[in-house]
Parts: structure tokens; sequence; C-alpha cells
């Protein structure tokens, strides 16, 4: 089975994170930047299939430069090779123009499965897997906390408000994946050691043939027109249990009407 | 006036709260018509209480074919209807199924889309809360109409009589859109409480409940109060309580009027699903515990003597 799994590199959700007072986009440069923490959940997935069913694992980051980081560390889990789609074009990009360049990369290793993480922890859109399998006429099998496979039919836990839905489809397909749905592996020294020699292919644009001005800037179908920091919450107040805490707590729920 | 498309969610014949919120917010942008997209007969339940809400015409896509595949279907269905009635916007509830509804739909319609608003002016401008709640960004689409999902309990929802009129709307399906097939739907318990990103107020537990058994704690003030319960990811992690009702960067993001943090340490990873709640109150033993920073009213103690103890002063209330 030949498996791509989507990494995206994400500002820290851990730090503090900024916009750019340029130009709206993220202040990558001042942040501590790692993988999406949803698609190690994707990737260590991904590695359970090719043990137990065989194929390759490759990981697909659009990004700048410094993505790099990120997809190395990717590999260093275990995936076989990456392609890193790297231009300067797509500077300024909306979600839209991502999914139709990922697309068009997917398209060119045509897999019979790509594993998403089911949101990122900066933009928590969930909409890149629905639009790629729009793109691709891949089925989509998205927010699952739980994957099976059975030769080319897959089938799927997916979360939902009420509880979970059992979702089938046949490959080719995108599963989207949460953090219920296993527990990721931490890189092993070996497999780090690795990494440094695994292959990482770099597109361009022209390469996957999407025309620049479709993307980036020049293409976006959204536009930030500004930002601001909400102002933070300020504490209010707070009283040491002394017996009444629990009649202290009612009685602010009270004067705030909740009670 | 234009029409304004509010893509409906309901489940057994309730219509959702982010719903009646957004359609309530579409009185302001034009004319406010709901689209129903589910099993036959899923509208013809509903439309009252559409109506009640300001829904001038209820559009009903109903098919089996729709309710059984996942998602594709239903984008079908609405672009199918965004090319007929060219509405001045469409507004989707920012839930997991919206927001990939919204997806597909943006590519079908190569049409800029919006996720996550709290807000949306009459000129398309949207209003977004990002980063953990740290950030406000306004934004808007650029190409094609505003195609926009609406956070749930961004905003009240206010009755505004209308008496709609239920016009079917027969959909072509392509074999793409059933590629994905719900084979089932399990419901798991959440017993009579509401619904975690809809519920006015929230009483969520941490590690500090310390075990499943102790969750009960959390439950009880709950119930007392009409509130959902949540858990902090710690929380989850342990077992202590399902992962479906997380709050939290990886879970779910609420915003109730009130929300009440047990024995939750507020780390980053917690305050990003609860900080733009309205009123905060916390519950901890750790007096520097990272919560009380945003708590309005904090108490610093054992949340199994406090707790218990707040709820038999709610009981002595009533």
């Amino acid at each position: 089975m030949k498996i791509v799994v989507l990494v995206k590199q994400v500002p820290d959700s851990g730090a503090e994170r900024n916009l750019r007072a340029d130009d709206n986009t993220v202040d990558r440069a001042s942040a501590n930047n790692v993988i999406n923490e949803m698609d190690e959940y994707a990737i260590e997935e991904a590695l359970r299939l090719q043990e137990a069913h065989g194929g390759e694992v490759t990981i697909l980051t659009m990004g700048p430069e410094r993505a790099t980081e990120s997809i190395r560390k990717a590999l260093s889990m275990g995936p076989d090779g990456a392609v890193h789609v790297l231009d300067d074009a797509l500077a300024g990009t909306d979600a839209l123009g991502t999914s139709k360049v990922l697309a068009a990369a997917i398209s060119g290793l045509a897999p019979d499965l790509v594993i998403a993480g089911a949101e990122s922890t900066d933009a928590r859109g969930q909409v890149l897997a629905h639009m790629l399998a729009e793109r691709l006429g891949y089925a989509a099998l998205t927010g699952a906390r739980k994957l099976t496979v059975d030769g080319s039919q897959l089938t799927v836990e997916r979360q939902t408000e009420e509880g979970y839905e059992v979702v089938t489809a046949a490959t080719p397909a995108i599963v989207s994946v949460w953090d219920t749905i296993n527990e990721p592996r931490y890189p092993s020294f070996k497999g780090i050691m690795a990494a440094k020699k695994k292959p990482v292919t770099t597109q361009s644009l022209a390469d996957l043939k999407v025309p620049a001005d479709e993307v980036g800037w020049a293409g976006a179908a959204t536009t930030v027109l500004s930002h601001s920091k909400r102002p933070p919450r300020s504490a209010g107040q707070k009283v040491a249990d002394s017996g009444e805490g629990g009649v202290a707590l009612v009685e602010f729920l009270s004067s705030e009407k909740f009670v | 006036m234009a029409e304004v498309l509010v893509v409906v969610e309901s489940s057994g014949g309730t219509v959702k709260k982010v719903t009646l919120e957004m359609l309530t917010l579409a009185r302001s942008l034009g004319e406010p018509a709901a689209v129903v997209l589910g099993a036959p007969g899923t509208a013809a339940a509903i439309a009252d209480k559409l109506g009640e809400y300001g829904a001038t015409k209820v559009y009903a896509a109903e098919s089996d074919d729709i309710a059984n595949h996942l998602v594709a279907p239903k984008a079908t269905a609405l672009a199918q209807l965004v090319k007929s009635v060219s509405p001045a916007a469409v507004l989707i509830g920012s839930t997991q199924e919206g927001k990939e509804i919204a997806g597909r739909l943006a590519v079908k319609l190569d049409n800029g889309v919006l996720y996550d608003a709290v807000e949306l002016a009459a000129d398309g401008t949207a209003t977004q809360v990002v980063f953990a709640g740290s950030t406000i960004v306004k934004s808007k689409v650029t190409k094609g109409l505003p195609l926009v999902t609406v956070r749930p309990n961004s905003l009240t929802p206010s009755p505004a009589a209308a008496t709609p009129s239920v016009e079917q709307v027969e959909v072509a399906l392509s074999d793409a859109d059933k590629l994905a097939v719900v084979t089932q739907r399990v419901a798991e318990a959440k017993g009579a409480r509401p619904e975690l990103t809809e519920a006015s107020i929230v009483v969520s537990g941490g590690r500090g409940v310390g075990s499943a058994e102790n969750f009960k704690v959390v439950e009880e003030l709950a119930d007392l109060l009409g509130a959902a319960v949540g858990a902090s990811r710690a929380a989850t992690d342990s077992g202590f309580y399902p992962h479906a009702f997380q709050v939290g960067q990886t879970g779910k993001t609420v915003s109730p009027q009130l929300y009440v943090a047990l024995g939750i340490s507020g780390a980053i990873q917690h305050r990003a699903g609860m900080q733009t709640s309205k009123t905060i109150v916390a519950v901890n033993k750790d007096t520097e515990a990272p919560i009380f920073e945003l708590a309005d009213f904090g108490v610093v103690g054992d949340l199994f003597q406090v707790v218990p103890q707040a709820a038999e002063e709610i009981r002595k209330r009533r």
C-alpha cells in the first residue's frame, strides 16, 4: 500500500504565537516551528499500516525552506522519503490554493491512501481533506478515531458530536485522524540518523504545473484585513477555602445570576 | 433583498442552536433561507422552528443518498442551490461537518472560505478569534460570495416569526458523491445534558479530579447548573472521561456564558478551548495554577470539599 502523509509545520501551540504586522501572515521567524501535533498521529497510523500490510510511506509538505526541519523530524519516525513543495510564489496562499497545490503533488505520487491530521493547531480549519478529496475524486473519511484496512476497503470510526459514525470506502482515499487514534512513537536514535539519508524531493510550482498566479497572494480567494491582540483576561477575585469556599463560589454565581 | 443561505444542522427533529444563531445573523445580512440537507422528511419536522427564527424559505434537499454518504452529497446539493439562487452569503455552522461541507463547496465554486467566524458584518467582513483566543482577525472573501462558517455560541439567537415556504430541491448526485458510505451512527451516552459546544454553562474537570469515579462530583454540579460536562486533555488522556468531551487545543472549543474549571491547572492546551468564555470560575488546590490568571472568581482549595459544598448550597437556595 502506497501511503502519503500530509505534514504541516506550525508555530508551537504551547508558546505565544503572533501574526506579522506587515502582511498578517503567521510570524514563523519568531516562533518555535514544529510538526503540527495531529500530523504525528497521521504518521504513526501510516507506519502501523505499513508494518501490517507493507508498501511505502511518503511525507508531503508544502512550506518554506525551514519546513525541512519538520520533514527530517517526520522521517526520523520511520517513513521512507518525502516531497517538499517549495516555491517563493507560495507565500500568502490560502486554504483553497493550498488544496490546489497539494492535490497536484498527490496526483503525481498516485497513492492508495492519504493520511492527514484532522486539523492544524494554527488554522484549525478542518477543510483541507475534503478540498483534496473534491479535487482528486478520492473518498474522504475524516475525523477518524479508528481506521481498519481490509485489502482496498477502508473503514473508519468518525468522531461526531453525538458519538461516532462508521464510514467505509475503497481506495484511493484520504483519511484524517484525531489524536484519539493511536499513540505516536518517539524517533529512535537509529531513526534520527537514518532520516538524514532519506530522499527528500523538492518540487516547485512549475514541476507541479500549477500556475503561480493561481496561488500565493495573487491567487488568494480570501484576505486578512487586519489583526489585533485580544486584551488578556484579567484575574478576578481569588479566595482561599477555609471551610466556606463552596458557599463563596455559589455567592459569586448568584451575583452573576447563574444560580 | 438577496437570500442568505443558512445550512441547517439538526438531530432527531431538533434544530441545533448554532442554526438558530445563524438565522439571527442572516437577518442582518439579507433574507434568511434555511437549507435542509438530509433524509426525506427532515425539513417537514423542523420548518416551524426555522420559521420562528426568521427563515422565510426552507430549501429541502432530501434523499437517502444525502443522508447516508459522508459530506460530499451535501456540498453538491448546496453548490447547485447557490448557482440557482445566487445568495448574498452562505452561512454554515463551524462544526466538523460544517467546515467540511464549506471546504468542498469552496472548491466546487472556486470561492474563498472563512471559518470559525464569531461575527459577520453586512459588508462581508468576518471576525475570527485565533491562536488560543489571543488574537482577533478581520478577514474577507475576495473571490466569490461570503462563504463563512460561524462558531457556535457567538451570538444570542432571537426569534422573529416568519412563515416559511418549503421548497423541495432535486439534486443530481454523481458517483464521486457516493464514495464514502455511512453504515452506522452510534450515539454515546451524554444523558440529558446539553451539547458541549452549545451549552450556556460548561463544568469541566481536570487531572485534579483524580479518577473516572470522582468525575461524579463534576457531573453533579453540572446537572445542578443545567450544564454540559467537559474535561481537560490530562483527564481524557488518563481515562477519567471520554475523549469526545475534551475541551482544548486538540478538543472542542467552547464559549459559554459560564465556564467552571475544577482541578484544571489551565495549561495553554486547555485555555485554547475555553478562553473566550464570558465568565470563568475555577477551583484548584494550587494557588499558583495558571487558570486563576483568567478566572473571574477562583477558590484555592480541595475540590472535593468545595464542590459538594457548592452543590449543597445551590440546592438550599432553591
